[in-house]
This record gives structure tokens, sequence and C-alpha cells, in this order.
């Protein structure tokens, strides 16, 4: 580092403490570059503080309420079971903070130095760090990985307040159970929302603009699903439009528009609007640089190079999928390749597994069969309800199957779509043989282990090739 | 504790080579100075020697394997009262293994440099491929070994099959008449794969015509009095050993170089190495292909002990068992196509010496003597030479020389 009298000089300086920015910072230190990190905010990112991680705690509590209620199935009486709203927030909120602490201290560990403020590009290799508007200090850096995320994306006229109208954050931090909730969007965030309040009792409404809930799902998944979420109580609508939202004190009406022109009044205390996200790129100084700007994100090289040499951008802020392990692995590959490492593989965007934390929970890694065939693939598709599936039959959970798609020529693995009990734990498996380019012949000479989830992976394979046993 | 095998090294320079063939199986017992397998390199088929006792438990890399790196595992044995469990962990997944056991077997006759640089990872034995890769590359009858792979650690992955299929590809060899689709006028014919050594013939023959500028010099020497010379000698020998005009001409070349220095030469991008003795690779067909064994010092040497060195090298040559040092090296080479009876030809130079004599057949021609036609057993040589490195003139006055020797040949003895 130089001395102070020239400002703080460092190899790489990233921008955004979520989980691409402080995994690739602490890349960057493992190989030996001097870096720091500027976090405006909290450090662990959306994903930590706002999202994957306090959700999940959430939904665990939703879980549990839904098993206490079950109890009888399992040979237990248990009375008066009360929802606790607030301690339910609160450990999701601490879970958050535990966590929020750690990555700090991995920062620390590994001799990050961690500027807490706002960064704007300067011009080549130089960045100002704003504290509450004021400019603190001057670094300079030799590289420079923007990993700013991104933020819920807001529908003109229907922006979130807070109050009445919800973005996940809001919906994190609930004061009250709302009697009626209405989701506006059904990917991951808006069904993993409508899932939890439904499970503590909420009357939810999902609307979605696309034919099918989850539309980055195999159409079968989403049919499931649909079909799973309103056994649940859910009421589902697709194809509908949300023309407007109209707040009063008695609560929000929003205005929907069916393909065939019908419109429908829907009135809820609540309302999420889950409609996607956009890049978090305003005030960066981007307009200085020869970076690039499309549809709401920075434009990066398989490398994560953007237009203007020694300036990279990773995670949401660069391209979708908005998940946190994709943008924890572009930093890796971006400081990778900055540090000259040898071998840095390029991220196969088909290598990325999707996961939805609702119940029941949906998995998926690949290509959809419908993007299998539009692809030019003849496909051998292979289907397992884990009805057939002993454990999941003993955990009381045997709703959901497991398919799995192969290029019929080469056998190639092509993707894998699964609905069911821990499919999120599960989707790992068929992700490493994606990495690996593995064929169905991997899979039909591996051992599955007895009892377990995991066997209707195999199962699926199997049903591909015409030879399930359990089914 | 179980030995890890090595790919040996055969030369100094050797990288990487084929295991052409087993000669023991998994499961059979071995003993010190046991053949283990054969190793083909660019020139020449060497035995692989077994320097412990034990068992042959596993075999790493099949054979017919090429491109196998040097240091990389190539087989497991088990010592006396190991049992196969011990080969839990001991296949080789990591370099260190390779490294750790170095000169577990030696070459036949060679003495094993330590392992001290491994030039490869221990996979590099192996060709790593994904499995759809493999199956993809069958399918499309397309040869893995002619496939460069981007993945991981140079593993060929499906782009990697694409892109070749794409550029056409290098069909696996195939032994069945294959219609070729490069005209359609062409014939059929039977594709026989390259083997180690054509391909380096043809990589260093390319190489060699791309690289140096050659130019050719003919002269015509008389033979009479060599011949004459040579029936004497073989008559004293007595069945001793028996001169060949070959190696007269070796002997002459070497005394001639002797002489014109500046024609013992090599080129190099750092300079012009002047070889210090008459090192004469000699051209020897077999039927693998072309190899040139090496006289070493031929112009210290005399000419039966040229005559018997000749005779045994061509015979390990023909049965490729030739050792990297009896034909790498040597400062001019000689071919003689003249038993075929050829009457002259342009050798390609053998970079990076400088010259090359091709030597044609010896035969009765018309001469004039003294202003008078006579009968003379004739032979023309032609000196192909580097202009890199040698001139015109440096070339004529080594011919010169070399003619001098072979009509007056009791010169050469002296």
């Amino acid at each position: 580092m130089a001395s102070q009298s020239e400002g703080l000089a460092f190899d790489l300086v990233v921008v955004g403490g979520g989980p691409g920015g402080y995994v690739a910072a602490i890349r960057a230190a493992q190989l030996g570059l001097d870096v720091a990190l500027v976090e405006r905010e909290h450090l662990g990112g959306v994903c930590l503080n706002w999202g994957c991680i306090p959700t999940k705690a959430l939904l665990r509590s939703a879980e549990v309420y839904h098993l206490a209620k079950t109890a009888s199935q399992y040979g237990f009486k248990i009375k008066d079971i009360e929802i606790d709203l607030e301690a339910i927030i609160q450990r999701s909120r601490k879970i958050a903070k535990q966590l929020n602490g750690s990555v700090g201290h991995l920062l620390k560990q590994n001799k990050v130095g961690v500027l807490n403020g706002h960064a704007r590009l300067l011009g080549k290799g130089r960045l100002a760090v704003e504290v509450d508007g004021v400019a603190a200090m001057e670094v300079s850096a030799k590289h420079i990985i923007l990993a700013t995320g991104a933020r819920a994306r807001d529908l003109p006229g229907m922006e979130a307040d807070g109050k009445q109208i919800w973005s996940y954050r809001h919906a994190l931090m609930a004061d009250a159970l709302p009697d009626k909730l209405l989701v506006v969007g059904s990917g991951a965030i808006g069904i993993e929302f409508a899932s939890f309040f439904n499970s503590l009792g909420s009357d939810v409404t999902v609307v979605e603009v696309l034919d099918r809930v989850l539309p980055v799902e195999d159409e079968e998944i989403s049919a499931l699903a649909h079909k799973a979420f309103e056994k649940r109580g859910m009421r589902l609508l697709t194809g509908v439009q949300v023309k407007g939202l109209r707040k009063a004190i008695a609560g929000v009406t929003a205005t929907v528009e069916f393909l065939d022109g019908k419109t429908e009044d829907i009135t809820a205390d609540r309302v999420i609007m889950a409609v996607g996200i956009v890049g978090n790129m305003e005030d960066l100084g981007l307009e200085n640089t020869k970076v690039t700007v499309d549809r709401g994100h920075v434009v990066v090289d398989p490398w994560l190079g953007t237009g203007e040499p020694g300036l990279y951008a990773i995670g949401d802020l660069a391209s979708p999928p908005w998940l946190a392990h994709k943008a924890s692995h572009e930093g890796m590959i971006c400081v990778e390749k900055i540090a000259g490492v040898a071998d840095v593989q390029p991220l196969n965007a088909m290598n990325i597994p999707g996961c939805t934390y609702c119940q029941p929970q949906i998995a998926s890694v690949g290509l959809t069969e419908a993007a299998a065939k539009a692809a030019g693939h003849k496909v051998r598709v292979g289907r397992f309800p884990f009805i057939g599936n002993g454990k999941a039959i003993a955990l009381g959970d045997p709703e959901g199957m497991i398919k799995t798609i192969f290029d019929e020529t080469s056998g190639e693995f092509l993707g894998a779509h699964m609905i069911g009990p821990e499919v999120t734990e599960l989707i790992q498996g068929y992700t490493m043989a994606r990495t690996m380019e593995s064929t169905e012949a991997e899979f039909l000479h591996t051992v599955f282990p007895h009892p377990t989830l995991s066997e209707a992976m195999h199962e699926s394979v199997l049903d591909a090739m015409g030879r399930a046993i359990h089914f | 504790m179980p030995i890890i095998i090595t790919m040996p090294a055969l030369s100094p320079t050797m990288t990487e080579g084929t295991l052409a063939k087993w000669l023991l199986k998994e499961g059979d017992p071995v003993s010190s100075g046991d053949m283990l397998a054969e190793i083909e390199t660019d020139k020449a088929t060497m035995e692989v020697e077994a320097i412990d006792d034990g068992v042959l438990a596993r075999i790493l890399v099949p054979e017919g394997t090429e491109g196998v790196a040097v240091n990389a595992p190539i087989a497991i044995l088990l010592e006396g009262g190991e049992d196969a469990s011990a080969l839990d962990g001991a296949v080789p997944a990591a370099a260190p293994m390779a490294a750790a056991a170095p000169a577990a077997v030696a070459p036949a006759g060679i003495p094993v440099a330590p392992a001290a640089a491994v030039s490869k990872p221990a996979d590099g034995g192996r060709t790593l491929v994904s499995p759809l890769a493999r199956r993809m590359a069958a399918q499309a009858g397309l040869d893995l070994a002619s496939v460069k792979g981007s993945g991981p650690r140079g593993r060929i992955v499906k782009v990697d099959i694409e892109a070749a299929i794409s550029r056409g590809g290098v069909p696996v060899a195939a032994s069945a008449p294959v219609a070729a689709d490069t005209s359609v006028y062409e014939g059929e014919f039977e594709l026989q794969p390259l083997t180690t050594m054509r391909k380096t013939i043809a990589r260093r023959m390319s190489e060699a015509k791309r690289e140096a500028p050659h130019f050719y010099l003919t002269m015509d020497c008389e033979l009479d009095a060599l011949l004459a010379l040579r029936k004497d000698l073989n008559a004293q020998a007595d069945g001793a050993f028996k001169l060949s005009v070959n190696d007269l001409v070796i002997k002459a070349t070497a005394v001639a170089l002797m002489k014109v220095p500046d024609a013992n030469v090599g080129y190099g991008d750092e300079g012009i190495r002047h070889y210090k003795s008459a090192d004469i690779s000699v051209a020897v067909a077999s039927e693998r292909g072309l190899i040139t064994p090496v006289i070493r010092n031929a112009n210290g040497k005399g000419l039966e002990a040229i005559s018997k060195e000749m005779r045994e090298l061509a015979e390990k040559a023909s049965a490729g068992k030739l050792m990297p040092e009896e034909y790498q090296g040597g400062s001019f080479s000689i071919s003689n196509l003249g038993m075929y009876g050829v009457k002259q030809f342009d050798a390609v130079i053998n970079i990076p010496q400088a010259c090359i004599l091709a030597v044609g057949a010896g035969e009765q021609r018309a001469v004039v003597k003294d202003g008078a036609l006579a009968i003379a057993v004739v032979m023309s040589v032609t000196l192909s030479v580097d202009h890199r490195a040698v001139d015109g003139a440096v070339g004529a006055r080594f011919l010169a020389a070399f003619r001098g020797l072979l009509e007056d040949p009791m010169t050469m003895l002296l």
C-alpha cells in the first residue's frame, strides 16, 4: 500500500460487498493481491441481509409451523399453536446479522481493507469514496470490479411505499400478517413470499403476466407447482397484467386484466411487488468510461471485463440469472483471470442451478424440455414421482417429481427439473453431472444410497432409459 | 508401499512417447531385470526394465497409448506381501506420487536421470476427456488425439469436439477402404495411420525444406583405385571383416571433414556450431522408415571399426532397437542409394547439420583421360548444403577433398 500522502493504492478494489464482491475480494487476497472492498451499506449484500438467508430463516419458521399443525400424522398432539410474527422476524434478522458479522471477520482474516462508503469512478483506475455524501478519500487501483448488485424493480405508479406496497425488503420486516396479500410476479422471490405468508395463514393471490408461474422453470414443473400451490389455498392468476393499484385506508385494490380483456379488482391489505430487479449502476461514474449498458445490465465478456480496460462487472449488475452463487463464481473467475491464474474456465450459464424455496421446493439446472427441443435436440425424458421413493414417504412428504432430459443421440445430460422435498439440496448432484459433461452412463453406473431422496434422481434417469425400477 | 512405475525418459529431450506394448499382464510376477513394456519414441522402440521385484498390480496406461508424458505413471507394482488393498490411494491422482518414486524403472541399458524435472503433471499421461466428449468423438469417428482440450487441465470437452468436427476433424484411423471426401475423382485407398516415426520424419523433413535454403553441388568420383584397395583389404581380412564401399565413403567423408572443418558445422539461430569430430549420420532404411544411426568420431576410427559399427547399427535400426544416443546428434549425414542403382539424387538436409552427401551408384562410364576415351567406375555424389551455414566455395572444397581421398584411397588410411 502506498503512503497516505499519495492516496490509497491497491492492486484491486471491489465495489460492493455482496456475495459477488466479498468472495472476489477474499479470492484476490488468497492470490496475493493487495485488495480493498468498498461497501456502502451491509457486508454480505442483499443476499445475506435482505435476500437468500433471511428468507430461508422465515421459510424454516413456516415449515416448523406446518409440521406442528400436522404433528398428529407423526404421533404428536400439539394444542394451541400461536404465531409470533415478531419472533419469526427477529430470528430472521438475527441470523442475517450473525452472517453479516462473519463476512466482516472473513475479510479481516484475509487482510482485505474494507472502506465504508459509496464509490464513484473518477477515471482510469481511480475511485472517490464518499461517506454520507461527503468525499472521504480517493483510492487508485490497477483493477476495479463493480459488484454493486441490483434492487427490486418498481413499476410506474406502483412503487413500493413500505406501508401497503412492499418490496422484498419490506416483506422481510413485516410487522403484521396480512389477512389478504397480493403478490405481483411469480418468479422465485414472489413465490417464496407467497409460500411463506400462505403457510402462516394469509389469503394469498399471485398474479403473473406470463402464461405460467415460475416461468423460467420447465413447463411441467410450473404446472405441478401451480397445482401444489392451489392445493395449499393460494390463488394463482396467470396471463394477467396489473393495470393499476389504488391505495385506500381499507387496503390496496389492484385492477388486473386477463388475456381476453376482462378485468377484475383484487383488494388486499398488502401488495408485494416482485417483478424483477434492476442493476445498481447509478452514480457510479460509469458515464466517464467505455462501459456499455444493455437493458439494465453492464455488458461484459466471458472474463467479466467491461469495455473499459481494468474495469470489470460481476453478479446481478452484469447479467441474469440474478443468483448469489452465480455472482460468487463470477467473482472468482474474474479475480483469477486478473491474477493470471492458469486454466481459468469461463462460466457456462447452463450449469448454474436455480432454487426456489417454496413448499414444495423447486430446483433445476440446464435446459428445459422446450428449450432443449428448440435447440434442436432429440430428447429422452425421464420422470420419477416422489411417491415411488421410500424416504419421501417416511418423511410424510411424497409430493413432487424429478424430470431429467437427455440428448437421444449423444446421451448428453441436458437438464434436470425437480419439485418436491429437499430438491434444493439434491440439485447439486445434477449440477456436478452437468459440469463434468456426463451422459446417462455415469448416472446408471453410480450407486445412490438407500433410503434417500436422491434415489429418485437415479430413478428419473433410469426412466429416461425406459428402465425405472420403482415405478 | 506400492511402487509407481513412470514413463521413462529415453533421452534428455524426450517429453512423451507411445506405450507400444505391455510385455506382462496385470497379476504377473515381476523380477528385477524383467522387461515390462515397450516404449516407442519418435525414433526407436525400447524396452522398460523392472528394477524391483513384485507383482504387476495395475496397468494405468493401456498399450497403444500415444503421447504419454515422461514421468507419467504407467503402472503400479506391489511388493511381496502387499495385497491389492495397498493400491487404494496409490493410484496416482496427484503429480507428487510420480515425482516421489523416481526411477522406479530403467529403460534397458540407459542410466535414468533422476526425475528432476517433471515436465507435466501426473495426469499428463492420460487424455482427459469428458464422458460426453468421448462419446461424441466416437460417434463422429474423430480421433481424440487430434483434439486439443479447453477444459480444466486441458480436458477435452463438448465444445472442443464440436469445434474439431466443424473444422473437419481427424478421423480415427480406419483400415477399411475409405472414400475420400476431398475429391470425388480420388480413387479408393486404404488409410494407414501415421506412426510416431512417420510423423517425425514428416515434421523434420518439412522443417528442413522450409527453414534451410538448400543448394546442391554434384561431383563425379572415380572408384577404380578404391575398389582395388577394398578388394585387397577384404582378401587380407580373411573373413574377419568385409568392407563395403559405403564404409569407405564414411571414412573418406570423415577425413575430408577434418581437412575442410567449415563443412562440419550445424546452423542454429544462436550461432554456427563447429563440430570437433566427424560424427557421421548414415541414413538407413527400415520397414518403419528412415533413421540415421551415427558413427561417432569416424575420423578417429579405422575402417574395420567403422565397418563393424555400421553393421551393428544397421541391424538395430531395422529392428527398431536403436538407442537415442545411437541416432541423435551427428555432425554430417550420408545418404547412399547406390545399391538401388540410383545414379544421382539430391537429399534433404538433416538439420541442424548443414550438409548431407547423397551417394549414387558406382557404375562403369566412359570417361576422357589424357584426351582419349577410357572406361572407369564412376560414382556421382551430390552435396546438399544449408546456405545459412556453409557457402558454395566451402562445399566445393569439401567435395574436392572427398574426391581426392576416394581416388587416392591410401591417403585416407594415413
